[in-house]
């Protein structure tokens, strides 16, 4: 294995001959350079995709912070190396290496995927293979580090089962430390070869110490059993240490917010700090995966936000702040949040960002506290156009409250509102479709009374995937020409200047789909599709769309099978070992009811009992009051508590 | 008040290009609490001038920046150089800061010349070089290309000497160049005319030469 000093000087051989070299140097402010003799466990956090994109990745940074606040472990970072990058780092022998210490990732304990959307599946093979570790977890031996993956996408971990040790379900900022734990102890008597190894452990004996931690999905340890079609027909554990069902990790109250952010030294996409003001959401939209598994709905306080606010400013000297959530609309104390947060940094050329805003005229009076300036435009995302679709959602508005918004949106100066929608909805007609390109128009229109021929819309229409654990994860995606058709009308309606249409490829549709319901046969179209090739499947300009057909071919397996087709009310889905705690039967009435148009109230408006709160009751009673937006547990403990169905 | 930096700029720094070290020097300054200027109009920006672009991959010893401050704040517990030195990033090593004439020309258009130091990272052959450098200042001019524009690097190159070098790296070149607006020689045209491949050496930039140097 080479060692950091042998890595740094083929580097700078290298850096000069590709783009944005900094993006391989590392050196940020506050970035935590520990020194690599003096702990015992290191972990490497990887993000597989570019810097630019993985440098602002929340999730990332914060179990950076907290890993590296333990005085036995420390943590260093890897991003994929764009594929100039790639080809010289192969061509000089280079392996994939951290950008703290410069050490070749095959030399940490533990590595840890961000895996927050699935097209990241065949860049995290890809990277495993630079770093030179052997792609399959079967293969891997007790020199090997432990490949370990969490965020959202591995609420269905099985299409990339047999390439991680171990998935983390749900919140990381407590079970990383178990695992660290756990490996510790597992590791404890054993000593290293060389300090440029890992470790060496009994991988068998520390996966079965994970599978007993809540939260950690080991997939090794659980058969899948299949029907003649081509479902599924069970899956259960095969040693007695791993759960029927993992239930997910969740946080009852939210730590410290993460403040210490790191500083690139090069321009990246998000250059900005954040602060999350909650997690969940408690709106119920049925084609948002997010909004299931991250419930229940826990707020920090007013106070909290802006302190951590003012200390990531001071820490960084960012010019852009993000308050993050789910739905900023629905923060209890929004506008005091606001008001704060506006005066603390007026005039102090800070621009603040709030995303998922209600569509409502308070909502524009909410972005007015924070600006400085009106300039840009203002987001808005109805998803649907017509208030039947929106009853089949559950994000209901009606027409009126849109146009009216709109109007005050423009009539406050901003020339230019982005609308989001999503085509493939279920049910979903060339009539609704027809509807959005007349609601553009008509937004469009209160904007010329306003502004004239400054006024401008841009509809940013994507398609609808079904994502698992969510009301609509029986339902089938659009075919490739029902999209096509879809969008063509789009582009035909919404012509002229005043207009701007961004759409997604329905090739892209198609993959996410797949991935999304993936079940562990798609490991072995993932493996193919990168042999064949694919790599970066989130660039469109750089993803093959054939190097997955033919790796479907290959395998004898039929794509649509994943997207065009209803499944079967009793179907056991892939992901039904793994319990977000969101009942598979609340779930499924949420669909019946959507077939029929009826909403489902706001759960701050009554609780709809959709199974968070039997499992979660102990961490209810332990944390009362009016930081969970469920209601209160008032049985006594020692209840019998109710086991979390599956999905 | 306007404030004149020196600064280091080496380690990862050395691939942050100059439209990244303005915004580096945005956050720099407000990290180190002191308010900075910026520019009138419908898209204020920092009031910033980074005396000349330093190319990526360079290491700076000698870089120099204004930095406009409004006012200057009350009684200062540390210096200006103890504060923005706190602020700065690794990798970033201010020298001196002086304050200048706010109406003072712009600093871009005060340089003159530039200083180099190339360390070769390959063993290169010094009696070879000796002779490229002899033959280079003995011509009368030297046209090259560069983006499709002709002209003469003869005139740009004002000195250049071989040096012993360090350690394990034997000899050094040395470099001063033209570095006034629309005549500004570059290194690595010079070492292409010697037959050096660009990336097997290490350039420092040692000095910025200005046409009135302030005095410290």
């Amino acid at each position: 294995m080479l060692s950091p000093q042998q890595i740094d000087t083929r580097l700078e051989r290298i850096l000069l001959k590709v783009q944005k070299p900094g993006r391989y140097v590392g050196g940020e402010l506050n970035a935590i350079v520990k020194d690599w003799e003096d702990v015992g466990t290191r972990v490497a956090f990887v993000f597989p995709d570019i810097y630019d994109i993985g440098i602002s990745n929340l999730g990332l940074q914060i179990l950076y912070d907290l890993v590296n606040q333990r005085p036995d472990a420390l943590a260093e970072r890897a991003y994929a190396p764009w594929v100039d990058m790639e080809d010289l780092m192969r061509s000089s022998g280079i392996p994939l290496y951290s950008l703290e210490t410069r050490h070749p990732l095959a030399a940490f304990d533990i590595l840890g995927f961000s895996l927050p959307y699935e097209t990241l599946y065949t860049n995290t093979l890809n990277m495993l293979d630079l770093a030179g570790i052997p792609l399959r977890s079967s293969d891997r031996t007790s020199a090997d580090p432990l490949i370990i993956a969490g965020g959202h996408a591995c609420f269905n971990p099985e299409p990339m089962h047999a390439f991680i040790d171990a998935f983390v379900i749900g919140e990381g900022e407590e079970v990383i430390q178990e695992i660290i734990d756990v490996v510790k102890k597992v590791k404890g008597q054993n000593s290293r070869a060389s300090n440029h190894q890992p470790l060496p452990v009994d991988r068998e004996l520390l996966l079965r110490e994970l599978a007993q931690i809540q939260g950690v999905y080991v997939p090794r340890f659980y058969e899948v059993k299949y029907h003649q079609d081509d479902t599924i027909d069970s899956i259960t554990p095969t040693i007695p240490e791993a759960p029927r069902v993992v239930i997910k990790r969740m946080l009852p109250k939210l730590p410290p917010p993460t403040t210490r952010f790191l500083v690139p030294n090069i321009d990246v996409v998000h250059n900005r700090v954040s602060v999350e003001v909650m997690r969940g959401c408690t709106r119920g939209c049925r084609f948002c995966q997010a909004g299931m598994i991250t419930r229940p709905v826990r707020e920090r306080s007013v106070e909290e936000i802006v302190q951590a606010a003012e200390e990531a400013v001071a820490a960084t000297g960012s010019e852009e702040l993000a308050l993050l959530s789910l739905s900023s609309s629905d923060y209890t104390d929004i506008l005091e949040l606001v008001t704060r947060i506006g005066e603390r940094f007026r005039g102090k050329h800070l621009t603040v960002s709030l995303p998922s805003l209600r569509i409502d005229t308070v909502s524009v009076e909410l972005m007015e506290k924070l600006k400085d300036r009106r300039s840009g435009g203002f987001t808005l995302a109805p998803e649907a156009a017509t208030e039947r679709m929106r009853r089949i959602i559950n994000k209901f508005i009606t027409d009126e409250q849109l146009l009216e918004t709109a109007r005050e949106i423009y009539s406050r100066g901003w020339t230019n509102i982005k609308l989001y929608f999503m085509i493939g909805h279920p049910s979903e007609t060339l009539a609704d479709v027809q509807a959005i390109a007349d609601l553009c128009k008509r937004v469009l229109a209160e904007g010329r009374k306003v502004l004239g021929g400054k006024a401008r819309v841009h509809a940013g229409v994507s398609t609808f995937i079904p994502k698992p654990h969510t009301p609509f994860q029986w339902v089938s995606v659009d075919t490739p020409d029902q999209i096509r058709a879809k969008q063509e009308l789009l582009m035909h309606e919404l012509r002229g200047s005043a207009f701007k249409l961004s759409w997604t490829s329905p090739e892209d549709t198609l993959l996410e789909g797949w991935l999304s319901r993936g079940d562990r046969r798609m490991a072995e179209v993932i493996y193919n599709a990168w042999k064949n090739g694919t790599k970066f499947d989130a660039w469109q300009d750089q993803r093959r769309f054939e190097a997955w057909t033919s790796a479907f071919a290959a395998q004898k397996l039929d794509p649509a099978f994943y997207t065009h087709r209803t499944r079967r009310s009793d179907e056991v889905f892939p992901w039904e070992h793994i319990s977000d705690t969101v009942r598979k039967k609340y779930l499924y009435a949420d669909y019946q009811r959507s077939l029929d148009g009826t909403t489902r109230q706001d759960c701050r408006e009554g609780c709809d009992a959709c199974g968070i709160l039997p499992t979660f009751a102990a961490s209810r009673r332990e944390f009362p009051g009016i930081y969970w937006k469920c209601p209160e547990v008032k049985s006594p403990a020692g209840e019998k508590r109710v086991a979390a169905g599956g999905g | 008040m306007r404030l004149r930096l020196t600064f280091s700029k080496s380690g990862a720094l050395r691939y942050t290009g100059h439209l990244d070290l303005h915004s580096l020097w945005e956050r720099t300054v407000r990290r180190a609490g002191l308010p900075l200027a910026y520019t009138q109009g419908f898209h204020p920006g920092p009031k910033i001038q980074l005396a000349s672009a330093l190319p990526l991959g360079f290491i700076g010893r000698a870089e120099i920046v204004d930095l406009w401050i409004i006012d200057s704040p009350t009684s200062l517990d540390q210096s200006y150089k103890e504060l923005l030195q706190s602020a700065s990033p690794p990798g970033l090593v201010i020298s001196a800061v002086d304050v200048v004439d706010e109406h003072a020309p712009a600093l871009q258009t005060q340089v003159v010349s530039a200083e180099y130091e190339v360390t070769f990272l390959e063993p290169v052959s010094t009696s070879m070089l000796a002779a490229g450098i002899t033959t280079l200042l003995g011509a009368a001019n030297l046209p090259r290309e560069r983006r499709g524009k002709t002209y003469d690097l003869r005139s740009l190159v004002e000195k250049l000497e071989l040096h012993p070098g360090e350690g394990s790296y034997p000899s050094q070149l040395h470099m001063r160049l033209a570095a006034r607006e629309g005549a500004t020689g570059r290194p690595e045209e010079v070492l292409d005319v010697l037959g050096i491949p660009f990336e097997t050496t290490r350039i420092e930039r040692t000095l910025l030469i200005l046409r009135n140097p302030i005095k410290t």
